[in-house]
């Protein structure tokens, strides 16, 4: 049976015509868009704990009933894994919570993740009915699908797959982060015997060390990984592959294949004067030392310097993730420095909402072009080059020009850069042989699969820095590559 | 068990050397590599550069020096526990080849690093002028060991307390002048790898120094260990840790070696202070 009717069958299942009926669509179309219940914003810029609280039951299926479970569903196809989004969301009407969080994990293995950190305002809302043609505000996708998977895990009835066979045919997975995390749980579930290699002490990779509690807490990923290790999963801290052992290594101990998503770990400076000033950090530096080291906690040895008047340099989620920590540790002042304007930045639309609310300054078309330090090389204050928009380049945004002359000195104790990442050079550097694009990432076919056969790769270390439910949808198409490849061979 | 003390000497009140067990680095690692050691679960992470290692025994040889929480925990470890997290071997091995005579400094702790690049050099041919340089005599450390790679080892105390009297560069300018010098190589301190540097920049000597920044992952992930070299930023964890010396910024360097200076201060008084509430 191919996708669509697979969709189709689903659709046609008589509780689904019968809630289609229930409620005429006009009646649907008319029940107001449901709002996030949030933290006050003054309380929780002092605070670590999670900014949405979660919809409650009512809401989640009241906004259900807002999904017109559409006969052509082009929500699907907004979304990097094919989520069944109808099939989900018509579960939460029908107020069977479990079935709709099953639902998911058809093709989504860690929708608590992805409910909270996907930029559905550019995929499947984007696609969304009400969206396209009804200029209405979508049907809150992202907000349901956080719904179901809290209330699974809160119920402590966590489905975890039956493997029905074990093969005894050994597979590394390199890299803990959501790539890695999600070829896991397909090649567990095929009947492989998965390691996970992580060269951090936590498993998570960006999820723990970079994106901050108040937006996904930890306890989450926690959660997420320990249902793979009850599927048989076996997770490797502290262990380099390339460095603590080569590939040749792991061949030798018996690994057949290997699926690499080592991120794009490496931080991106602008090389201006000053950058390497005292109190000028980048991003994953400073978001590192708070989430993974946890550095705001006196009980913890880590330091991490935040002052009073604190400068992050980006317009993306890294850089609201960045700012928003700088407030929570004690920043009178928080701003963002962006050369574009405000609608042109890449963050996710909730972030930069959230961050407004919490008194982040936002100087936009602003950009840093030398730092000053004072006399024991601290950064004391940053020159700024003041833009505006010009002609569209070649992503379709206006390119911002420095208007000549309009430079502005801003005082400041703390910057944080991020102004985006590049991919891991560990791995490459390790294998001389492999593939290679100019920009750093490997290169890949279809399967995921390298120019070396039994390795395949995916994630940021493929694309560069991108998204959590990219580098999810290439762990699974790389879990069947893989599969494909295994099953060829032995 | 993995990452266990098998084996502690006090070189002296403030500076042990340690050796643990951990098979895989003590099989992967070469001359010049660190790890990344977390004391415990409350532990900062911390780099550390790999003195030898015994790939039969699976073990790796640490040597650690007091400075502040961290490697203050690390030194009242004893034989028989365990250290949370090892991760390694990290950066580039050193680049050994024979190039003729090579003339190795180090300074304080540094002369551990220095060890089994000194053996490797030795190993590949080379002859290996030693000078091995403390405050005073307590502080030389792993004379026997050094000794045994050398052509000639010679020890300069700031005291005159052991060997001569002297910085380590008047060591450096005698040997210089005496023979020919193809290459050399110093660790130590941030501040005695500098004059070291200017002295044999002076007599247009190749150079390399191992760098001890302020470090994180060690994976090249946050860029906290990144120094100015020939005016470009280089991370010291995966790019070095060593480089060309003269053209390293080294009063950058030793700036941003005292980012925490503040902070740690409190928080190493603060250990202490417990540490006495304790016994
Ligand atoms: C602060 C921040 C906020 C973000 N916010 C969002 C968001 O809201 N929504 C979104 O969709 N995306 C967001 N992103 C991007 C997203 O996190 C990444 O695209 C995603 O994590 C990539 O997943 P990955 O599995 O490829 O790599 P990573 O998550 O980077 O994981 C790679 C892991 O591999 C490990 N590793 C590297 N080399 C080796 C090796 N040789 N051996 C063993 N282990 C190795 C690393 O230590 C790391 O843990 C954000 C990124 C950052 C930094
Ligand atoms: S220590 Fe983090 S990049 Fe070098």
């Amino acid at each position: 049976m191919d996708f669509a009717e697979y969709l189709k069958e689903q659709r046609n299942q008589e509780w689904r015509k019968e809630l289609r009926s229930n409620i005429k669509s006009k009646d649907r179309t008319a029940i107001e868009k449901v709002h996030m219940p949030e933290e006050n914003p003054h309380v929780r810029n002092t605070n670590n704990i999670e900014v949405n609280t979660g919809l409650t039951m009512e809401m989640a299926m009241k906004e259900a009933q807002r999904c017109l479970d559409c006969g052509d569903p082009t929500c699907i196809s907004g979304c990097p894994v094919n989520i069944n989004i109808p099939k989900f969301i018509k579960n939460i009407e029908k107020g069977d919570f479990l079935a709709a969080a099953a639902s998911i994990k058809e093709t989504n293995s860690f929708p608590a993740v992805c409910g909270r950190v996907c930029p559905q305002e550019i995929q499947c809302e984007q696609k969304c009915f009400y969206t396209q043609k009804l200029n209405l505000p979508s049907v809150a996708i992202g907000y349901l699908e956080r719904f179901a998977a809290d209330f699974e895990r809160k119920s402590g009835k966590i489905s975890i797959p039956e493997i029905s066979h074990h093969n005894h045919i050994k597979v590394a997975v390199i890299g803990g982060g959501p790539g890695g995390l999600a070829a896991a749980f397909d090649l567990v579930k095929f009947g492989y015997d998965v390691t996970v290699f992580e060269a951090l002490h936590e498993i998570g990779g960006v999820l723990k060390y970079g994106i901050p509690e108040f937006r996904l807490p930890n306890e989450i990923v926690d959660v997420e990984v320990s249902t793979l290790t009850k599927m048989g999963v076996k997770f490797v801290t502290n262990f380099i592959v390339g460095k603590t052992a080569t590939f040749d290594d792991l061949r030798v101990e018996g690994f057949k294949a290997f699926f690499v998503a080592s991120g794009a770990g490496l931080p991106n400076f602008m090389n201006i004067p000053g950058e390497n000033l005292i109190n000028i950090f980048s991003s994953n530096e400073y978001l590192t030392r708070v989430n993974l080291m946890n550095a705001a906690k006196s009980e913890f040895d880590t330091p991490v310097f935040s002052g009073k008047n604190v400068a992050v340099i980006g317009g993306g989620n890294t850089a609201m993730d960045s700012v928003r920590t700088a407030k929570r540790l004690g920043a009178n002042r928080a701003m963002i420095i962006y050369r574009r304007s405000i609608e042109e930045m890449p963050a996710r639309i909730e972030e930069v909402k959230h961050a407004q609310e919490e008194g982040i300054e936002f100087l936009n078309l602003h950009n840093p072009i030398e730092y000053l330090g004072d006399d024991q090389r601290r950064v004391k204050s940053m020159k700024l080059q003041k833009m505006e928009l010009g002609e569209p380049d070649s992503s379709g945004r206006r390119r911002p020009v420095p208007i000549e002359g309009a430079i502005e000195i801003v005082e400041t104790d703390t910057v944080v850069v991020a102004v985006g990442v590049s991919p891991n050079p560990l791995i490459p550097r390790s294998l001389p042989n492999l593939n290679m694009s100019k920009w750093g990432t490997i290169v890949v076919n279809d399967q995921m699969q390298s120019s070396i056969e039994d390795i395949f790769a995916g994630g940021d270390i493929v694309r560069g820095g991108a998204t959590v439910i990219l580098a999810m949808g290439d762990g699974r198409r790389a879990a069947d590559g893989i599969d494909q490849y295994l099953k060829s061979k032995f | 068990m993995a990452n266990e003390i098998l084996e502690k000497v006090n070189f002296s009140e403030n500076v042990v050397k340690l050796i643990i067990r951990s098979p895989y680095i003590a099989k992967s690692r070469k001359a010049g590599h660190f790890v990344i050691i977390r004391a415990d679960a409350a532990g900062e992470r911390i780099p550390l550069t790999i003195a030898g290692s015994d790939p039969e025994q699976g073990t790796i040889m640490l040597v650690v020096q007091r400075v502040g929480v961290s490697s203050a925990k690390l030194c009242d470890m004893k034989v028989g526990d365990t250290i949370l997290d090892i991760v390694g071997p990290l950066g580039e091995a050193t680049k050994v080849h024979k190039v003729g005579t090579i003339l190795a400094c180090g300074g304080g702790v540094g002369v551990a690093p220095m060890l089994p690049i000194v053996e490797a050099f030795k190993k590949a041919g080379n002859r290996v002028v030693t000078i091995l340089a403390a405050r005073n005599k307590d502080l030389i450390i792993l004379e026997d060991e050094m000794r045994l790679h050398s052509d000639e080892l010679i020890i300069m105390t700031d005291d005159g307390s052991y060997g001569q009297k002297g910085l380590v560069t008047d060591g450096m300018k005698a040997v210089i002048q005496r023979e020919k010098i193809d290459e050399s190589i110093i660790i130590g301190p941030a501040i005695m790898m500098k004059f070291a540097s200017l002295t044999t920049k002076e007599f247009n000597i190749p150079t390399q120094a191992s760098l001890n920044t302020i470090m994180v992952d060690g994976t090249g992930m946050c860029g906290a260990c990144r120094v100015s070299v020939g005016g470009q930023t280089k991370f010291v964890c995966v790019d070095g840790p060593e480089f060309d010396a003269h053209q390293v910024d080294f009063d950058e360097m030793i700036e941003r070696l005292g980012a925490y200076k503040t902070q740690e201060k409190v928080a190493y008084e603060a250990h202490e202070h417990e540490c006495k509430r304790k016994h």
